[in-house]
């Protein structure tokens, strides 16, 4: 292409001999047109982001470029001089990071960090300097810009830190960009300003922005182009339109078969099931930093929620991070001690009122499965431990629970061997899995799963959400489902609770939510879901 | 439940890695321990140190107190040693010093071990009042000077060695109730550990079974080094003539023989690089085992 202005050309990443692959990046070629954003889509593990390190020069010591070319406008930088690399970085190819907060170095200010980088290239004055920054504070849509300025990172919000984050990026007006899952970590209607921001950014500017993602909304929101990795290796690119609605490669069709579609999935719910769940009233307060006697801040994280499941019904808890619906759901399983309300399990038990002796016999019928698959499980143990541990707490003898661990290996699709093994020896898919049947092992009625697909690939959280929703309708559960993601929660639940600031704002069937959300809340969320324009061309593989 | 065995879950197509056994663990440990050379060097003087100590007395006829030849004699003579102001002779007197700076540094360390683990868990575990409280009392302990502390509870009990272990552990275990509280407070939040709450399992199994098992390998590292600072307050204690006059102890020695540095500087020097060597040795040690249990600080 003639226009290119990076060009990656068979570019090669050796990774060190412990890894488990040779190459983290593998004959890869790419090119970034002047006025384009082109992402670059894949899993984790596809080399996306070590590809974008190599462009900045910016490889984890233990990984080494061994061949290939990256061409900025002709110069190639893997034989840059490393004082050539200085002066290019920033001025003419800048980096946007996943984590503001961490980008940020938090002990200088906003404006101090902005400045450095115009200190360091140019040679304007201190006024001229300040006023740059002013106009580009105001260009990334930062209101308040002047008293930015002073701030510190810690003292903005995620989305204000990711808007100077690109202020610094832009300052030097360079000609690529480089974006590595720049809205990952914030929530989705923060990344739906975000995203619009680099869409108008790129328009106005025309540089050329290489956007690194995971997700395909965000693909369908601002790709021009799009180029898919799997293993190191370019299995497929070409514009959006064509990726998106007519991709040819398998692994390319793959993962769009896996993104949840956003229409409500019916399922027949039976019309006069019993409440197996009700929670009326429930409040729970933190403080935080009193001391002698002194009362500090405190935050309402649960404020007056009511709510009722049906017997097998799936109960959505949308929300975006710090609503409190994590808060909520460790409180209807009392990990958390709420201080006023009830929570009431099958006809007549209050977990509330439960002494913590009692509540030891009472917490079977409730059972979580939790966000993180590696930290949810104890690394000190076996699987099979793990799982037959909860029956026998509860006085089923230990050859039974043992045959029953292996019964739920297989329910969960994990072979009776891994019995023997210990956590760290499965991928994060099958730890899920895991954790699945360990919650399944005390014969629950009720399953609180807190956002149990967040933090695995979309393929993989295909098939955990495939195998929940199995598993709920063969074993007849109910189930309580946390989850950000409004994608997800349209595929799994019947009626969906949204919560905003420690209250359910929203609360009704899903598919009356998603026709016609009647909170402003509500639909503000819907209006920020990626790519919420783009139907995948595929059915979903959901059940 | 009705499990059905063969019923159709979702298939899975994630890479598996490959079984890995118990025992292929000790291995991986033990060379991740072998690769730190200096932790290696450590590990045979203490080995040496140990035997010593456990078989030592038993090749020697006479007792450390007894006398057995002329005082000060040289070493490399007839006594490989040389014999103390007294005509004792040295080596033996090194061989149940050994045996007394073990056992002492080990039990010492043992119960401070015990105690810490007991306070800092509790504290740890259960957060809020009892927590301050626990930490109050531990900061209390620590910010009297060790060593006055530990001469002061000798002083008042009268030097024996169950008095020494006890003034050794009572201003040794703070540092071990901070290090397992913090971790317990670390874990107490990991989603396993709720995990394990919401089975309803009891505190005592949450405890016992599942979080200490977690921070054993800090517990080990920190107790190997506590070993090192227990040998040396006990050579510290003795030197000051605090500790049983009837169990011979390197500290003893170095203290007996300083008024006759001029005359027979060895007999000070002798025991005193004991005692460097066996603490340089358990460091070096402690050092490797931190290499091998916590191998993710290290790395990267």
């Amino acid at each position: 292409m003639s226009d290119a202005i990076l060009d990656i050309r068979n570019l090669t990443v050796e990774l060190p001999p412990w890894a488990d692959r040779p190459q983290a990046v593998s004959d890869t070629s790419l090119t970034l047109a002047r006025d384009e954003i082109l992402c670059v889509v894949g899993e984790s593990g596809s080399g996306k982001s070590v590809m974008a390190r190599a462009v900045m020069g910016l490889l984890p010591e233990h990984l080494r470029a061994s061949g290939g070319a990256i061409l900025l406008e002709g110069e190639d930088l893997l034989r840059a001089t490393p004082s050539r690399l200085r002066e290019v970085r920033g001025s003419r190819v800048s980096m946007i990071f996943q984590e503001p907060m961490t980008a940020l170095n938090p002990v200088k200010t906003i404006g101090a960090q902005i400045d450095e980088m115009l200190e360091l290239h140019t040679k304007l004055s201190r006024r001229e300097r300040t006023e740059r920054i002013v106009a580009m504070l105001k260009s990334v849509r930062l209101s308040d810009a002047q008293r930015l300025l002073g701030a510190y990172p810690h003292q903005l919000s995620g989305g204000q830190r990711q808007r100077a984050m690109i202020a610094m990026a832009l300052i030097l007006e360079p000609a690529v960009v480089i974006a590595d899952e720049p809205t990952t970590a914030l929530d989705v209607t923060t990344q739906s300003g975000i995203l619009a921001l680099f869409r108008d950014i790129q328009r106005a500017r025309h540089i050329g922005v290489l956007f690194i993602t995971h997700d395909f909304g965000v693909v369908a929101e601002i790709a021009d182009r799009v180029a898919v990795m799997q293993h190191g290796r370019l299995v497929e690119s070409g514009t959006a339109e064509q990726i998106l609605n007519a991709p040819k490669h398998a692994y390319t069709q793959s993962l769009i078969a896996a993104v949840p579609s956003l229409a409500p999935r019916e399922r027949r719910m039976k019309k006069d099931a019993r409440v197996v769940l009700s929670v009326a009233g429930l409040e729970k307060t933190y403080h935080a930093g009193g001391a002698f006697g002194r009362s500090g801040r405190t935050v309402r994280a649960v404020k007056s929620v009511d709510l009722s499941i049906r017997h097998g019904e799936t109960l959505g808890l949308v929300g975006e991070s710090g609503s409190g619906k994590s808060t909520l759901a460790r409180c209807i399983v009392r990990l958390v001690d709420a201080e006023r309300g009830s929570v009431v399990v099958g006809d007549d038990v209050d977990l509330m009122t439960l002494s913590r002796g009692a509540l030891r016999a009472h917490r079977r019928h409730i059972q979580m499965v939790f966000q993180d698959p590696y930290g949810s499980l104890d690394p000190r143990c076996t699987v099979g431990r793990l799982i037959a541990e909860g029956p026998i707490v509860h006085g089923v003898s230990e050859s039974e629970a043992v045959s029953r661990a292996h019964a739920l290996l297989e329910l969960v699709g994990l072979e009776r061997r891994a019995a023997d093994r210990f956590p760290h020896e499965f991928s994060g898919g099958q730890r899920q899995r895991i954790g699945i049947a360990r919650a399944l092992a005390l014969e629950p009625s009720i399953l609180v799963a807190d956002e149990p697909v967040s933090a695995l690939d979309v393929s993989v959280q295909a098939q955990v959400l495939r195998l929940l929703a199995d598993i709920r309708d063969r074993l007849d559960l109910t189930m309580l489902f946390i989850t950000h993601d409004l994608r997800v929660a349209a595929q799994v639940c019947d009626t969906i609770a949204v919560m905003h600031d420690g209250e359910i704002v929203e609360y009704g069937p899903t598919s009356r939510i998603y026709a016609e959300p009647r909170h402003a809340y509500t639909q503000s969320l819907l209006a920020a879901v990626p790519g919420r324009h783009w139907a995948p061309p595929f059915t979903p593989a959901l059940v | 439940m009705n499990v059905d065995a063969n019923s159709a879950a979702a298939p899975v197509t994630e890479p598996r890695q490959p079984a890995r056994a118990w025992h292929s663990h000790a291995a991986e440990l033990w060379q991740r321990f072998a690769r730190n050379r200096a932790a290696l060097a450590g590990l045979v003087v203490l080995v040496t140190i140990v035997i010593v100590a456990l078989v030592g007395p038993a090749l020697f006829a006479q007792g450390p107190f007894e006398l057995a030849g002329p005082p000060f004699a040289q070493p490399f003579g007839q006594f490989p040693l040389g014999t103390d102001m007294l005509g004792r002779n040295e080596l033996v007197g090194i061989v149940y010093g050994a045996r007394t700076s073990l056992m002492i540094g080990l039990v010492a360390t043992l119960f401070a071990t015990l105690l810490g683990v007991l306070l800092g868990g509790v504290a740890g575990y259960y957060g809020g009042v009892v927590d301050e409280m626990l930490m109050r009392l531990t900061e209390m302990f620590q910010t009297i000077p060790s060593f006055l502390f530990a001469i002061l509870v000798v002083a008042i009990l009268s030097p024996s060695i169950g008095s020494v272990i006890l003034a050794i552990s009572v201003v040794s275990w703070p540092p071990m109730a901070r290090l397992v509280r913090g971790e317990f407070r670390a874990l107490r939040n990991r989603e396993f550990v709720e995990a394990c709450i919401s089975m309803g399992m009891s505190d005592a199994r949450v405890i016992v079974r599942h979080i200490l098992p977690n921070c054993v390998s800090s517990i080990i590292v920190t107790g190997s080094l506590l070993v090192a600072t227990a040998i040396l307050t006990e050579s510290a204690l003795s030197f000051l003539g605090l500790s049983d006059p009837n169990v011979m102890s390197w500290g003893f020695m170095v203290g007996a023989a300083r008024d006759f540095l001029q005359r027979a500087w060895w007999l000070c020097a002798i025991p005193g690089v004991a005692i460097l060597v066996t603490v340089l040795a358990i460091n070096l040690v402690g050092d490797g085992l931190n290499d091998a249990l916590n191998p993710r600080l290290r790395r990267l």
